[in-house]
C-alpha cells in the first residue's frame, strides 16, 4: 500500500528529526513570495504555523470561523503545557516525556512523531515565554511547574487555570503581526464548505461567508486544516458550541484517510448533566485531582439516600465510603490517566453507587487537603476553578465535596498524516487536533497544547517546505478552474437543497439524538451488539435527517441554523465512521474500551498481535461502506508493555 | 419560571431595528441564560420564524464571543462572569429582561444582537504583540522576572477581548481593552524592549478607530467579566507620556 507510507526518516530514534531537517528540500526567500499557502483554523496549530509562515516569506491566508482568530476553542484549555525541561530536577527527560507519551497512548501512536514532539518541546516553552506568556513562576523569578495525570514528574507549564488562553493569545499576537505586516491575510467568520483538488493536488477552498452568504473560491500551492476535533459528534461535549468536524469531513470525502476515528478522550472531571434543554459540559481542570479524592458510598443504601437527599455526603463514615481510585491502583491513585479514570467513574455509577440526583456523578472531595494544608492554599491553587463551580452548580466546594462525571473532551482520532503531517493527498496537511496524531488511543493531560504549537511552530514550517520546493514553478493557481466551479456548485446545490426540505424537525433536535446513540453505544463503554446497533441508528437518523429537517431563513444572510445544519449533517455520518471503527477494532485500548475485551480485574485488554496498526479509513461513495487500510505500528526503542498503574 | 423578553431584533447592518417582545415558560433556575435563548429560538425555528442571532461559542466563560447587554448592563446583573455563565436563578418569575447588542459607534450592529467587533483586533494588530521570531530564542528560565511583575502582568493578560468595557463606557473608550494589553507587555521584560513605541502605535489605532477617550468613571472596571483592574489605565498613561517625551520616535 504505497498511498500509506508514514515517511518515517531513518536513523537512530534520536537522530531522525535532526536527519531530516538536514536533507529536506527548502524553498528560497525569492520563490517563497511566489507560493501561496492556506491555513483553515486559528486555534493552537493554526495561528502558531499561520504566523510562521508569514515570517518564512510565504503568502498566506487563514480563515476561521468567528469573529476573531482569538476565539478559536484552543483558548478553553486550563490546565497546562507539557515540556521535558526538568525545571524540578525530578528525573524528566525527552525520552521520559516520550515514553510517557507513548505508554499514555496505550502503544497506538507513531514512535518516530512521538518522539519529535517531546524533542521539541523545551522550545515551545522558550518561545511562548519570549511573545510574552505569563507563564507561573515562584519567588526566585524561574518558572513554576505542576503534576498531571499520568506522569510521575512535575512538566506542566501553567498560566493559573488559563493555560490555552495564554498560549493562544502568544500565538495570536504573533499572528497579528504578521497580518498588520500583510504577509498574512485573515478572513474571519468563514466556513469551510469544501477541498478543492487538481490533478490529484490540493490547490484551494471553497467557504461560505457567515455574514453575507456568499461563497468564495480561494486558491493556494499548499493546504493546511487545523480545523480542531470532532468531539460535538456526542452533541454534548466539553467543545464549543461551533467546533466541528465538517473540514476534515469534507478532506476525507476528497480522498484524505481517516486515522482511528473511533479514538475519542472522555474526560473525568466534568460538571455533571443537569438537564435536557443542557447545551455543553464543562470541565473541571485535571489538576484538581491532585488535591481532591474522588469516592462514592460503599453501600448501596447510602447511595440512595444520598440521591434521594436523605443523606448529606459530608455526615458519611471514613469507613463507608470507597476511595475506589486509590483501591485499585494504589502507585497513581487519583492520578491514573484519563481513560482509567472515567471508566472507574462509569463503572461504580452503572453498579448503582452514583450520588447526585441522576446517579451519574462520583465526589471529588477536598476535606483532607483543606485539613492539611489550609483553605487559603487550596484557594491560591484552585480558587478560580472552585468559583466557576460554585456559579455553575450553585454549592459551596469548600463545604460539600464536588461532584463530577465524564464527558466527551477531546478526539485523538483525526485525518491521517504521515511523519511530515501530510495527509493522503499531496499538498493537503493537518494539525493539531484534526489530525490523527501523535496520542495513539488515549492523550494524556496538557499534551494537546504542546501538539498543537509543536506542529505548528516547529514541524509545518519545515515540512511543508520540502513539499513547496516542487511547487516553485507552477504559477498562482486560477480560481476558475474546472474544479473550482465544480465544488462551488456542489456546495450551492447542498444548501439549497437543506433549505427546501422544510420538514417539521429543527436541526438540534438530531443532533441530541445522534449524541444520545453516540454516548450510549460508541462512549465510555463499547460491544459489539451496540456498535451494530449504533451503525443502523445513524443510517436511519441519516434517512430522517433529509426528508424531516427544518432549517429556517436564507442563504444570503447571517443563518445559524444553515451552519449548524451543514455541521449536523456532516456529524452524523461521522458519528457512522467513527462506529464502524470501534466495531472493527476488536480489542480495548486507551479511550477505546470493548467490553468482551477486558481482564477479570475489568482493566482493558489490548491484541497486540493483531491490532498494533493506525486504521485509516478511505471514502468509497455515499452510503456505500468505506475501506479500512493498516499502518502497521513498529516500535523499535521502547517494549511494548501492558499499562500498569497499580 | 415564566420571562418576557424584550429583544432587540435588526435584520442587517444598514436595516432599522426595533424591540420584539417574547414570552418564554417553564424556565429551569439551573438553565444559563444563552440556554434560556436556545430555548426561545428552538421554539421559534418550530413556528418557522427566524431564531434570533447572538455570538456564544465556549460557554465557559473564556472566549469572549458572548456579548449580551441584559436590562442595561454588560453581561447582565451578576458580577465577574460573562453572559454564558450567567445562570436563570439571576431573575424572578414574571420578569420583564430587555436584551440589546453592545451599543458603540465601533461596534456596529450585524445581525440582531450580533456585532463587529473587529476593530479590537486592529488595535492588536499595530502593535500587541512582542515581535520575535520563531525559533532561536533562549532557554525560557535566562530572563528571571519578578512573581509579583508575572502576577501582574498575568491579571492583565486575562482580557477575553469581549468588548463590555466599551460597551458600559459612556464614552465607548477602549482604554481598559488596550490598557490591559500595553500592561502586560510593560511588565515583562520581554515586552519592554518595544514598549514605547507600542503604546504609541496602539493609542493612535484607538484614535483613529473612534473609540472615546477615558472620563475616569470606571464603568469598565466595573463590568469586566475578568474583573481587570482601572489601574492599567493609568500605567497605560504613565507609559504614553513617557513615551511622548523620550521616545526616538513618535507614532
Amino acid at each position: 500500500m504505497t498511498k500509506l507510507d508514514p515517511k518515517i526518516p531513518k536513523g537512530q530514534l534520536d537522530q531522525k528529526w535532526t536527519n531530516y531537517k538536514a536533507h529536506q528540500n527548502l524553498v528560497n526567500p525569492s520563490n517563497k513570495r511566489r507560493l501561496d499557502i492556506i491555513v483553515v483554523g486559528t486555534g493552537l496549530a493554526g495561528a502558531a504555523a499561520a504566523a510562521s509562515f508569514g515570517e518564512l516569506g510565504f503568502n498566506v491566508k487563514v480563515f476561521g470561523i468567528h469573529d476573531s482568530p482569538r476565539r478559536a476553542h484552543s483558548i478553553a484549555a486550563q490546565g497546562g503545557i507539557n515540556a521535558a525541561k526538568n525545571y524540578p530536577n525530578d528525573g524528566d527527560s525527552v525520552f521520559r516525556l516520550f515514553y510517557d507519551t507513548i505508554k499514555g497512548g496505550d502503544y497506538r501512536a507513531r514512535e518516530a512523531n512521538v518522539f519529535r514532539l517531546a524533542e521539541v518541546s523545551n522550545s515551545i516553552i522558550d518561545q511562548c515565554v519570549a511573545q510574552g506568556v505569563p507563564f507561573a513562576r515562584d519567588y526566585g523569578g524561574l518558572l513554576d511547574n505542576r503534576s498531571f495525570g499520568g506522569a510521575q514528574v512535575s512538566r506542566t507549564f501553567y498560566a493559573r487555570g488559563q493555560t490555552g488562553q495564554q498560549l493562544l493569545l502568544g500565538a495570536y499576537s504573533a499572528l497579528s503581526k504578521e497580518i498588520g505586516k500583510k504577509t498574512v491575510k485573515m478572513y474571519t467568520r468563514r466556513d469551510l464548505m469544501d477541498v478543492v483538488i487538481v490533478d490529484g493536488l490540493a490547490r484551494g477552498i471553497i467557504v461560505r461567508n457567515l455574514i453575507t452568504g456568499e461563497i468564495e473560491r480561494h486558491s493556494a500551492h499548499a493546504v493546511v486544516l487545523a480545523t480542531g476535533g470532532y468531539g460535538n459528534v456526542f452533541f454534548l461535549s466539553t467543545n464549543a458550541m461551533s467546533s466541528n468536524g465538517s473540514a476534515i469531513w469534507k478532506a476525507y470525502k476528497k480522498g484524505a484517510f481517516f486515522g482511528n476515528p473511533c479514538f475519542t478522550q472522555i474526560h473525568p472531571t466534568c460538571i455533571p448533566v443537569h438537564g435536557e434543554y443542557q447545551s455543553k459540559l464543562t470541565l473541571m481542570s485535571e489538576s484538581l485531582r491532585n488535591d481532591g479524592r474522588i469516592w462514592v458510598p460503599k453501600k448501596l443504601e447510602d447511595a440512595e439516600k444520598i440521591r434521594k437527599g436523605t443523606l448529606k455526603a459530608g455526615n458519611l463514615k471514613e469507613e463507608d465510603r470507597d476511595y475506589y481510585l486509590e483501591r485499585r491502583y494504589p502507585a497513581f491513585g487519583n492520578l491514573v490517566p484519563r481513560d482509567v479514570a472515567s471508566r472507574a467513574a462509569k463503572e461504580r455509577c452503572d453498579a448503582g453507587f452514583g450520588v447526585g440526583t441522576t446517579g451519574l456523578a462520583v465526589y471529588l472531595d477536598f476535606t483532607d487537603s483543606i485539613k492539611r494544608l489550609g483553605k487559603n492554599v487550596i484557594e491560591s491553587r484552585y480558587g478560580n476553578l472552585f468559583q466557576m463551580y460554585e456559579k455553575i452548580v450553585d454549592e459551596n466546594p469548600y463545604e460539600n465535596p464536588m461532584m463530577i462525571y465524564p464527558a466527551v473532551h477531546y478526539t485523538m482520532g483525526g485525518i491521517w498524516v504521515d511523519y511530515e503531517l501530510q495527509t493522503t493527498i499531496p499538498g493537503l496537511f493537518a494539525a493539531g487536533e484534526a489530525n490523527f496524531s501523535d496520542h495513539g488511543a488515549n492523550r494524556l493531560g496538557a499534551s494537546a497544547l504542546m501538539q498543537g504549537l509543536s506542529d505548528g511552530y516547529f514541524v509545518l514550517p519545515y515540512t511543508i517546505q520540502n513539499y513547496l520546493a516542487n511547487q516553485i514553478q507552477i504559477p498562482t493557481i486560477k480560481t476558475d478552474l474546472a474544479e473550482f466551479v465544480q465544488a462551488e456548485k456542489e456546495t450551492k446545490d447542498l444548501i439549497q437543497k437543506l433549505l427546501t426540505i422544510n420538514g417539521k424537525n429543527t436541526v438540534d433536535s438530531y443532533h441530541r439524538k445522534l449524541g444520545l446513540i453516540m454516548w450510549d453505544n460508541v462512549g465510555m463503554g463499547r460491544n459489539k451488539e451496540g456498535l451494530t446497533k449504533a451503525i443502523e441508528l445513524i443510517q436511519e437518523l441519516k434517512i430522517d435527517f433529509w426528508k424531516n429537517v427544518k432549517v429556517t431563513g436564507t442563504n444570503d444572510q447571517v443563518n445559524p441554523e444553515l451552519e449548524k445544519a451543514l455541521r449536523v449533517a456532516d456529524f452524523i455520518e461521522l458519528g457512522e465512521l467513527m462506529a464502524r471503527d470501534a466495531l472493527s477494532r476488536q480489542e480495548s485500548c486507551g479511550g477505546h474500551f470493548r467490553e468482551e475485551y477486558q481482564t477479570p480485574e475489568g482493566e482493558a485488554l489490548r491484541d497486540d498481535k493483531d491490532f498494533t496498526f493506525v486504521s485509516a479509513w478511505e471514502y468509497k461513495g455515499d452510503n456505500v461502506e468505506p475501506e479500512m487500510h493498516k499502518e502497521p505500528l513498529v516500535f523499535e526503542f521502547i517494549e511494548v508493555k501492558q499499562r500498569n498503574y497499580k | 419560571m415564566d420571562l418576557t423578553l424584550k429583544i432587540w431584533r435588526q435584520a442587517s447592518a444598514k436595516a432599522k431595528g426595533h424591540f420584539v417582545n417574547y414570552q418564554v415558560q417553564n424556565i429551569s433556575a439551573e438553565a444559563s441564560f444563552l440556554e434560556m435563548l436556545d430555548i426561545l429560538n428552538e421554539s421559534l425555528v418550530a413556528k418557522g420564524e427566524e431564531p434570533v442571532a447572538f455570538d456564544h461559542d465556549c460557554r465557559e466563560g473564556i472566549c469572549g464571543a458572548c456579548s449580551l447587554y441584559i436590562n442595561g448592563r454588560p453581561h447582565g446583573p451578576d458580577r465577574g462572569i460573562t453572559t454564558c455563565q450567567m445562570h436563570m436563578r439571576n431573575f424572578k418569575h414574571g420578569e420583564t429582561i430587555i436584551i440589546e447588542p453592545w451599543r458603540a459607534k465601533p461596534f456596529p450592529v450585524i445581525k440582531d444582537l450580533m456585532v463587529d467587533r473587529s476593530s479590537f483586533d486592529e488595535i492588536i494588530q499595530a502593535g500587541g504583540f512582542v515581535s520575535v521570531r520563531t525559533g532561536g530564542i533562549p532557554d525560557a528560565n535566562s530572563i528571571p522576572i519578578p512573581r509579583r511583575n508575572a502576577e501582574l502582568a498575568m491579571d492583565a493578560a486575562s482580557c477575553i477581548g469581549c468588548g463590555a468595557c466599551v460597551a458600559a463606557c459612556k464614552n465607548a473608550s477602549a482604554m481598559l481593552f488596550v490598557s490591559a494589553k500595553v500592561s502586560q507587555f510593560a511588565l515583562l521584560p520581554q515586552g519592554r524592549i518595544e514598549a514605547q513605541e507600542r503604546v504609541q502605535r496602539m493609542v493612535a489605532k484607538m484614535d483613529e478607530l473612534g473609540f472615546g477617550n477615558c472620563t475616569n468613571t470606571y464603568a469598565c472596571e466595573a463590568e469586566c467579566p475578568k474583573e481587570i483592574s482601572a489601574s492599567n489605565i493609568a500605567r497605560m498613561n504613565r507609559e504614553f507620556l513617557s513615551a511622548k517625551l523620550l521616545a526616538h520616535k513618535e507614532f
